[in-house]
């Protein structure tokens, strides 16, 4: 399952669909399961008529989520030691969102290899939504 | 958003999974056994559902108090609060993980206040930033999740931009 780190050379990329035509169905599952129920993000009318927006959008968190997907499904389950990221642009549905992971440096940490990724997740237009960085635990 | 007492359940992780578009049998009881981990963890960004362990999280609607989303009227509380002022955005988030949770975990989450800083905007103005950083800890006491907030405080209504 985890990535090796004789498999790996710095540069290495990988590209992830994580959501193809995000529904406003999903943003709602998001909205339960997480418990952030601002209506900015499940409720039209107070997106367009109280807030001024166009419409409703996805959590910042939704996006980070889903660009999270894409990590564990390349590095493993339980192989994270960090990951942040900065919420660039907003996420309306309909979008399809695409993660992009390079591979940044590869060196040792605590007496364990480990990879630094650098993550960008962009909408289906090219716009960036989000950029962040991981490290994540290798085998040797 | 503090959660003084956040016991991690599996089906609150499964609903977590979907919701997320995350089919990793790691997050499903029926499957997980069979993986690499034993058992179920939580997904790298679940300790935001800690906000459903919050009894003063003020994005989560209340019986027969006002509610900022739409009945009646556009917004239940439009006028009472805010009122055409600047918006509160999430700007950063970031994790550190001592460990994965799982299911039986009774996490605890205490805040502090980070840093503090201001940057001149193109669109919005002054822009306010600030820190939050939540240390999650086990019923040992043990760090198992800290994550970091940066949030952002626009004077105006960003048109466009930041969620």
């Amino acid at each position: 399952m985890a990535l090796r780190e004789k498999e790996l050379t710095v540069g290495d990329r990988r590209e992830t669909v994580v959501v193809d035509n995000l529904t406003r169905t999903q943003i709602v599952m998001y909205a339960g399961a997480s418990g952030d129920y601002n209506p900015l993000h499940s409720d039209e009318v107070f997106a367009t008529q109280a807030a001024g927006f166009p419409g409703v959008f996805a959590h910042g968190m939704l996006t980070m989520a889903m660009t999270g997907k894409a990590l564990t499904d390349w590095v493993g389950n339980g192989r994270l030691k960090t990951f942040g990221v900065r919420f660039r642009g907003q996420v309306w549905p309909g979008d399809t969102l695409t993660v992009t992971t390079v591979v940044d440096a590869l060196r040792d940490e605590d007496g364990e290899p480990v990879a630094d990724l650098k993550i960008t997740t962009t909408n289906q237009k090219g716009d960036v939504v989000l950029t962040g960085t991981a490290t994540a635990r290798l085998d040797a | 958003m503090v959660a003084k007492r956040f016991p991690v359940e599996a089906g609150h992780i499964m609903m977590f999974a979907r919701a997320i578009g995350d089919e990793n049998p790691v997050y499903y009881e029926e499957t997980a056994a069979d993986t690499d981990m034993g058992g179920v963890i939580a997904p790298p960004t679940f300790v935001m559902a800690a906000a459903q362990f919050d009894p003063d999280y003020t994005l989560r609607p209340r019986p027969g108090q006002p509610w900022m989303g739409s009945g009646r009227t556009p917004s239940g509380t439009a006028g009472q609060e805010g009122g055409g002022g600047g918006t509160g955005l999430h700007a950063e988030q970031h994790f550190t993980y001592h460990r994965p949770i799982r299911p039986g975990d009774v996490l605890t989450g205490e805040s502090r206040e980070g840093r503090r800083w201001e940057k001149q905007g193109k669109r919005g103005g002054t822009l306010k930033f600030s820190e939050t950083i939540v240390d999650y800890r086990d019923a040992a006491g043990e760090l198992v999740v800290t994550a970091r907030m940066v949030g952002v405080v626009t004077e105006r209504t960003p048109s466009e931009g930041e969620s």
